[in-house]
């Protein structure tokens, strides 16, 4: 069985899949709760993951040049996450809240500014080029290598993304508990099924909104570095790229369902990356420079045939 | 300096009108309709191809090109952009503003990376070059050896003609075509917003429950109304391509420097009035490339001032801060006048004047 049909197709398809699919599911939980919640979709998302990763960066070359010891990504990260959520809090104060009683258009139309304005803020500071991220190639993890070959199921699995892996299921835990088990966690799933009885009932709305960007923007972080470690560069406009993908996965799995994102973007993921595995023939099935295209097209069939995604979110 | 200074206006001129016609095709969709169309830059692209391939002489590197009059160029241009807005409009119009609003950044990018990567047809990343432009292309060979410009004259007598010309003589005709273009386009607008159809389109938009009560078929209102925006915009495209000349989906069909441009334009100049989306239009042009002049000046002073200090990256980066400026004035604008300009006048329904 596990001839070289499955090697290359579990190593160079399935697996880069997963990976996709995990940094879509943790932008596109963003987009949902900000979907669901403040009831706009907002085009910044993608944008603010950029800008994430390049704050990580930032954070890697001072402590690099400055302080003299190279520090991982992922720990890199931590600080800039604060940066970032203080990004979505005063984006949201200053140009979200003046709209919150008006038209939800008139959001939209903020957020597609904003859009535009954060990743010219980043293209002004950081400049247009790309930037390299974490240098050299990603070489397999020797011990899995070694484990996988002996009972010859060789899988080639770079450190990159065993560490996304482990990252989005500790992220899916956190927000599990999170919206679950406590008292600010419960009220955003109830603010999301119905505001006007949320508000009521007492709970304070506001919170519920801080909360909101909070754990978009700690989602967004994750998902932005995840991203900058898988492709190991810096651009600015990954984060556009993203955008179509994580709205796709938002729209596949219910808006206002955190789960349905999660696997709404495993499955664009893999879709995307499947789509250019060939199936037919020799050739890939879908030219590799029609991807973006995949997630666009399950998100359209999904608007036409069921609105409201996989796991019954809200349809408006 | 005051001929350079003609020659600035008239080409402030010629693309203002082209960012005019296309706030007047983003009017008939958001102003009349309310349809919140963030994919201009795919209707433009789809105009800009079209026009690209029908009327340039044959190539090599893409698809024809057909060598066809320019004025068929054109209409073909709208004709294009309008039927992949129906197709689209089919599919995408019955969904709410934000949905739509993700389903045409979508299909935008889509139309991008269709020309993009069928490098048989559009040449792909490398684009195509020699777009005929209006007037300047009578001084090409194909042009004035072929009708119309052939009953008057030989080849070699319109060859000692136009090389007896400045070489920006075709700057004023091409300039005034592009305002005639727009002043066409506004006059038929105008009539539209004032006739029966433009105060439906009004009364779908502000309260479509009513309109639908009344008994008008919204969701077929709503697809013509992103139909004829969408035909305006292919026309602009075509406009656009003559412009520049050359055209490549990646820079060229740059979302910030379309779409987003042609919404400030609208929403500063007015949502809903057709005067005021060609104000804001040729507004926010003139303070576009003013800012250039501008921010370019202030750099090349910081070279001379920090002599020996590399400033080049700011010159890469000074479009971009012209860009988050826009992006910031938007959000003035939402926020403080968010009527724009010149604002929304109803039209009174004939029998209600007395």
């Amino acid at each position: 069985m596990w001839n070289s049909f499955g090697f290359e197709f579990i190593n160079f398809y399935f697996i880069p899949g997963l990976v996709l699919g995990c940094i879509y599911a943790l932008g596109a939980i963003g987009i949902t709760l900000t979907f669901s919640i403040l009831r706009f979709a907002n085009f910044a998302h993608g944008e603010t993951m950029m800008t994430g990763a390049y704050l990580t960066w930032t954070v890697m070359a001072i402590c690099s040049g400055v302080l003299g010891f190279a520090v991982h990504p992922l720990v890199a990260a931590v600080p800039a996450t604060l940066l970032v959520v203080l990004l979505f809090l005063v984006t949201d104060r200053y140009f979200y809240k003046p709209f919150r009683q008006a038209d939800t258009i008139k959001v939209v139309m903020a957020s597609f500014g904003m859009m535009l304005i954060i990743r010219s803020a980043v293209q002004v500071i950081w400049g247009p080029n790309q930037l390299t991220f974490v240098p050299g190639i990603a070489k397999p993890n020797a011990y899995l290598k070694d484990w996988s070959g002996s009972i010859d199921f060789l899988l080639l699995i770079p450190n990159k993304h065993l560490f996304i892996f482990v990252g989005t299921i500790a992220f899916m835990m956190a927000l599990s508990y999170l919206l679950n088990k406590t008292r600010i966690g419960k009220a955003m799933r109830a603010v999301s099924d119905s505001p006007d009885l949320a508000h009521v009932t007492g709970i304070n709305v506001d919170q519920v909104i801080r909360a909101t960007w909070i754990v978009g923007g700690a989602c967004a972080m994750a998902a932005g570095v995840f991203l900058a470690m898988d492709i190991q560069m810096l651009e600015t406009t990954m984060g556009f790229r993203m955008l179509l993908p994580m709205f796709a996965a938002a729209i596949l799995g219910g808006i206002g369902k955190p789960y349905g994102a999660v696997l709404g973007g495993l499955v664009i993921g893999l879709a995307e990356e499947l789509s250019a595995y060939p199936w037919i023939g020799d050739g890939p099935l879908l030219s590799p420079g029609y991807k973006t295209g995949v997630a666009f097209a399950i998100m359209v069939v999904m608007l036409i045939v069921r609105p409201q995604g996989l796991f019954k979110g809200r349809s408006f | 300096m005051d001929f350079g200074i003609l020659l600035y206006v008239l080409s402030l001129l010629t693309v203002g009108g082209i960012y005019a016609i296309f706030a007047l095709g983003l009017n008939v969709q958001w102003g009349f309709a309310g349809l919140f169309n963030v994919g201009i830059v795919g209707f433009a692209a789809v105009g800009a191809y079209t026009y690209a391939l029908l009327t340039t002489a044959g190539s090599t590197y893409h698809l024809g090109g057909f060598g066809f009059p320019l004025p068929f160029g054109m209409l073909v241009a709208m004709i294009t952009a309008a039927i992949v807005a129906g197709l689209i409009g089919l599919i995408c119009i019955r969904l709410r503003s934000d949905y739509l609003a993700i389903a045409t950044i979508g299909i935008a990018e889509i139309i991008k990376l269709i020309f993009k990567n069928e490098t048989e047809i559009t040449n792909g990343p490398r684009g195509i070059n020699k777009i005929p432009r209006f007037w300047e292309h009578f001084s090409e060979e194909r042009f004035y050896s072929s009708w119309p410009l052939s009953w008057f004259g030989t080849p070699e007598a319109w060859d000692a003609f136009f090389n007896s010309l400045p070489n920006w003589w075709w700057q004023p005709f091409f300039a005034s075509t592009v305002l005639l273009i727009m002043y066409v386009i506004y006059r038929m607008l105008e009539r539209a917003r004032i006739a029966p159809w433009g105060r439906m389109m009004t009364a779908i938009r502000e309260n479509e429950p009513a309109a639908r009560a009344s008994g008008k078929n919204v969701t077929a209102r709503r697809i013509e109304a992103f139909v004829i925006g969408a035909a305006i915009m292919g026309l602009a495209g075509a406009l656009f391509a003559q412009h520049l000349r050359l055209i490549e989906p990646t820079n060229t069909f740059d979302p910030a420097k379309v779409t987003f441009l042609v919404w400030v334009m609208l929403i500063l100049g007015g949502s809903g009035n057709n005067r005021g989306a060609m104000l804001g239009a040729f507004l926010i042009w003139t303070i576009w490339s003013a800012s250039e002049l501008i921010i370019t000046g202030a750099i090349d002073l910081l070279i001379d001032i920090f002599d020996g200090v590399d400033m080049g990256s700011l010159r890469t980066r000074a479009g971009f801060l012209r860009m988050m400026l826009i992006g910031l004035l938007l959000q003035v604008i939402l926020q403080k006048f968010p009527r724009g300009i010149l604002p929304e006048v109803r039209p009174a329904s004939p029998k209600g004047i007395k």
